[in-house]
């Protein structure tokens, strides 16, 4: 591969070629940097370029496989896009908010501390949906990010800038972070591959939070082999997340063996239903009959409080993040607009700070917890969150793995759901339930609709799964499926 | 008074105490007071964006004996809730604290009660939680310093059993001693470690309905919590009897008119929005844990009291100056248990050494000598080698330059002169040169004695042991 066109590579692929020394973490740097450079004006995914910081790790990420070899750490050298909801010491950190336009932590995320330590180099920080508060990217206060496959239509959202970076070669892989399909909507309607740990598998330390119960972080990447390799420098326990699993790291790559055979595999009939795009259907289908050709068992399953899982989702998480955005009041960090007392620098600070969608929810979670309606909304909701778990682990006893559509839709309109808020809730219908059971599940490409948009299937494992998770995704991408480049970029 | 008399007043106190952890309940910054505005503070006890706390286990240890020692029924399992509010101290927007699942329930606090059966002070709750930074208001403007955020703090609610502002100064007192003897708060009002709400009503005496109650704040001083109940009962008083109701709303007092003035709605009437911490796991408490610490607590001020009445005979007075600190009783039962004579030991800690801590404003530790040295000083003592007055001349000094007793003793010169022939002798010389007074009192001017005596000591210096000085006179006078 010509040294320009490094950036197309996998990680698994670059990884092969760093330790043969076919090129180096320098070179491979600077050519994504380059296609950031080119397709930026497009895609609008990046809201900082850190190339300073690129140039840097990448010349350490040489010194270290120089050093060390085939020893060297699985991700040295490769660069990496990170949704600006990490915390990175030195590099703005803006949540896509007003209120943290300037804000530069003196910190790391664990996760990105671990991936300095690992050799990984950092491209920058990438566009999502405000506080990661939607489903389209386009509540961000720094402007719309635009799907590489049709660039009028939305990458989807939160994490709408790390699928689309990943998806335009702009990045080997993003980092994103997922309360009720953040990682796995965009990676589906962005065609690439995105998981969303079990949670407390991964820490959450340095996360900025919207939802503390519901809140992951997982990679986006161009095939599960390189999700496999983020998620084993990615998880484990953390000293500073004391909701985080000290649950040994398996070898996530090791169990990418393409054999399916009996793996029984569950398809809720309540994620079968009417108002799914058809080609979405039609290929989720073809998935299944491909699974069934690998010899895997499909069978009908049923989760019975899925039609709650808007609702309670809409209740615990606006209430978590209403206490959670409290802490942007102007008085320590931030956006300050001063007044002249107090009630008034708060109320113009955050009016001016936070955009429609966050103070939407913002309202939504304080009422859900006020006096006199607590026992009704959050503690209503906290039940029923019970039930939809417990469905959850009926289900597993009957089966290995879950599969369902991503999305009900491929990528839509810019602008198409904006007015509409519940209409934009709805297209995480199918991926909520997971966040509320704290699940394992991936998103894989699985085909394309008439406009040749990309759609997403979603695997879904019990808690601790990621494994059988990502082989079930693994084999899928092994049967023959070809996946489509974005054309336009 | 015959009018407040028909009343009878009744309070609940709400306690924050900072307990004595080496760093902060969430995160690792030094807890500590007095340092450099917003030095002892973190990403975390600041706020910042993505952080989230960690609990201390100290801190649960602290708690578990507290607990142990209140009588309390410890909760196996807890919960941490955030209590939502906006203000500049508090760096978050919430307060990590307890709610619905409090660390411990239905305890009770004995106070002592002259020499009837102790008065049972029940305890509602108390639960654990975080301190808020300060805010610190200057002309124009206001700051905030967050060393104090993140302080550990135990709030420990009363039932409102006290029926009196100096019955609430008295358990007061004691549950600051309760918590001094263990070693978990240093009970510093001023400094804010040890701070009280009060809850307060008043009802015709024989009702068992309770009032309306209002709360007071800002009580640092036990004399304060005294004036401002004392103020607020009266003024309740005086509503009541004009046909007037009272309001459930909070005061604040200002100690400097000694009156308590209602503070705006505003700044009070918050729905706080509890609901359960989700970056905490609940809190678990293992019965093994609670075994250890059963195993190494400290003496707690009642159990003291006992003790002392029983091993020591000491009376109620002496029990009550002695155990006020867990400090003063260690002293003088170390004196004991160096050889000193029980009262003597009482006697010395009571006067001496109180005398020193207070006048030296230092903690009994650094105030006074080890025990050792001030038994050796009372051994001398009771065996005639110094006078009493000599002793306390010398304690005195062994205090300041901390001179052993034998250095501080010779320093002074205050060592006693018990050898009778070295007496003997001044008194041969003294009734020689005095011949003719010696004539007189022979006479029967048995008045003389005295000056024969005062003359053998200016001799000698003040230094003769009188005991010995009198007996020898004696002799040679009425032989």
């Amino acid at each position: 591969m010509a040294k320009d066109e490094l950036y197309r590579l996998t990680i698994t692929e670059a990884q092969q070629g760093l330790r043969k020394r076919e090129f180096s973490a320098l070179e491979l740097t600077r050519a994504c940097l380059e296609r950031i450079y080119a397709v930026e004006p497009q895609i609008n995914a990046f809201l900082t370029v850190s190339e300073t910081t690129a140039v840097e790790q990448a010349q350490e990420a040489d010194r270290m496989l120089s050093r060390l070899g085939n020893d060297a750490p699985a991700l040295c050298g490769i660069p990496l896009a990170l949704k600006d909801i990490f915390a990175t010491r030195g590099i703005r950190t803006t949540c896509a908010s007003r209120i943290l336009e300037n804000f530069i932590p003196p910190y790391d995320a664990t996760v990105v501390a671990k991936l300095r330590e690992a050799g990984a180099v950092f491209l920058g920080k990438v566009n999502m949906d405000e506080f990661a508060m939607g489903s389209s990217t386009e509540n961000s206060a720094f402007g719309i990010t635009r799907n590489p496959y049709d660039l009028e239509r939305v990458p989807g959202g939160s994490s709408g800038g790390s699928a689309a970076a990943v998806a335009a070669d702009e990045c080997l892989a993003a980092l994103g972070t997922d309360t009720g399909g953040s990682i796995r909507q965009p990676a589906a309607l962005c065609g690439v591959v995105g998981i969303k740990p079990t949670y407390s598998r991964v820490s959450r330390y340095g996360v900025v939070a919207f939802a503390s119960s519901l809140d992951q972080v997982g990679p986006l990447t161009k095939t599960v082999r390189d999700a496999a390799i983020m998620m084993r420098t990615l998880a484990g326990v953390d000293p500073r997340d004391s909701t985080c699993s000290a649950r040994p790291v398996p070898d996530y790559e090791a169990c990418l063996t393409g054999d399916v055979r009996n793996v029984r595999i569950g398809m809720p009939k309540e994620y079968f239903v009417e108002g799914i795009q058809p080609a979405v259907l039609n290929a989720v289908r073809a998935a299944l009959d491909c699974y069934r050709a690998m010899g895997a068992q499909v069978q009908e399953i049923s989760l019975p409080h899925t039609q709650y899982a808007v609702a309670v989702y809409y209740l615990i998480a606006t209430a978590e993040a209403s206490a959670n955005l409290a802490r942007y009041d102007g008085i320590r960090y931030g956006l300050r607009v001063e007044a002249s007392d107090l009630l008034e620098l708060y109320n113009r600070t955050r009016a001016q700070g936070f955009g429609a969608e966050v103070k939407r929810r913002i309202m939504l979670g304080t009422f859900a917890l006020s006096s006199g309606y607590y026992d009704a909304y959050y503690l209503k909701a906290q039940k029923v969150r019970t039930l939809i778990r417990q469905d959850f682990e009926q289900a597993f006893r009957a089966c290995d793995a879950i599969i369902t559509p991503t999305s009900p839709t491929t990528a839509f309109r810019l602008g198409e759901k904006t007015q509409n808020p519940l209409e934009m809730y709805l297209s995480d219908i199918f991926t909520i339930s997971v966040n509320l059971a704290g699940l394992p599940a991936i998103s894989v490409p699985c085909g394309y609709d008439e406009n040749n948009l990309p759609i997403g299937l979603q695997v879904i494992g019990p808690p601790f799964g990621e494994e059988i998770v990502l082989r079930v995704a693994d084999a899928l991408e092994r049967s023959g499926f070809v996946p489509r480049r974005p054309t336009v970029v | 008074m015959a009018r407040s008399d028909a009343y009878e007043a009744v309070i609940g106190l709400e306690v924050h105490a900072q307990l004595l952890t080496r760093s902060k309940i969430f995160c690792g910054c030094p807890n500590a007071f007095g340092a450099a505005p917003n030095h002892n503070v973190c990403p975390v006890c600041m706020g910042m964006p993505g952080v989230l706390p960690v609990f201390n286990r100290r801190v649960l240890e602290l708690a578990i004996r507290v607990a142990l020692a209140t009588h309390s029924q410890i909760a196996p399992r807890s919960v941490f809730a955030r209590k939502n509010y906006f203000y500049p101290d508090l760096p978050k927007g919430y307060q990590i604290s307890q709610y619905e699942q409090p660390f411990c329930t239905g305890g009770y606090i004995e106070l002592p009660n002259g020499g009837s059966s102790p008065r049972k002070i029940r305890l509602t709750r108390i639960h654990i939680e975080e301190d808020a930074g300060k805010n610190i208001h200057a002309s124009g403007y206001s700051l905030v310093d967050l060393n104090r955020a993140g302080t550990p703090l135990l709030e420990i609610v009363s039932e409102p059993d006290l029926r009196s502002p100096e019955e609430a100064v008295a358990y007061l007192k004691e549950l600051r001693a309760i918590l001094r003897y263990l070693e978990v708060c240093d009970g510093n009002m001023e400094e804010g470690s040890f701070r009280c709400d009060a809850n307060v009503s008043v009802r015709r005496r024989g009702e068992s309905r309770l009032g309306v109650k209002t709360e007071i704040k800002n009580l640092n001083s036990f004399k304060f919590v005294e004036k401002a109940l004392r103020h607020e009962i009266e003024r309740q008083i005086e509503v009541l009897e004009a046909g007037g109701t009272i309001t459930q709303e909070t005061h604040l007092f200002d100690p400097e008119r000694g009156i308590t003035k209602p503070m705006r709605s505003k700044e009070y009437a918050h729905d706080y929005r509890y609901f359960p911490e989700p970056d905490l796991p609940p809190l678990e408490v293992p019965p093994s844990l609670i075994e250890a610490i059963k195993a190494q607590s400290p003496e707690v001020p009642s159990a003291r009291r006992a003790r002392y009445a029983q091993q020591y005979g000491l009376s109620s007075y002496e029990i009550e100056v002695l155990t006020q600190e867990r400090d003063i009783g260690d002293y003088f039962e170390a004196l004991v248990n160096h050889g000193v004579d029980r009262k003597m030991a009482a006697n010395w800690t009571m006067t001496e050494v109180l005398r020193a801590v207070n006048e030296s404003a230092l903690p009994l530790s650094r105030a006074v000598p080890p025990a050792a040295e001030t038994a050796a000083l009372l051994k001398m003592v009771a065996g005639n080698e110094i006078s009493l007055n000599g002793a306390k001349t010398a304690f005195a000094a062994m205090c300041k330059t901390g001179q052993s007793a034998v250095e501080a003793v010779n320093a002074l010169g205050l060592t006693q002169v018990s050898d009778e022939a070295q007496i003997a002798e001044v008194c041969e010389q003294v009734l020689r040169a005095e011949a003719d007074k010696v004539k007189e009192y022979r006479a029967g001017r048995q008045k003389l004695f005295g000056f024969f005596v005062g003359q053998v000591m200016k001799a000698m210096k003040g230094k003769a042991n009188p005991k010995i000085v009198n007996e020898v006179l004696k002799r040679k006078l009425d032989s």
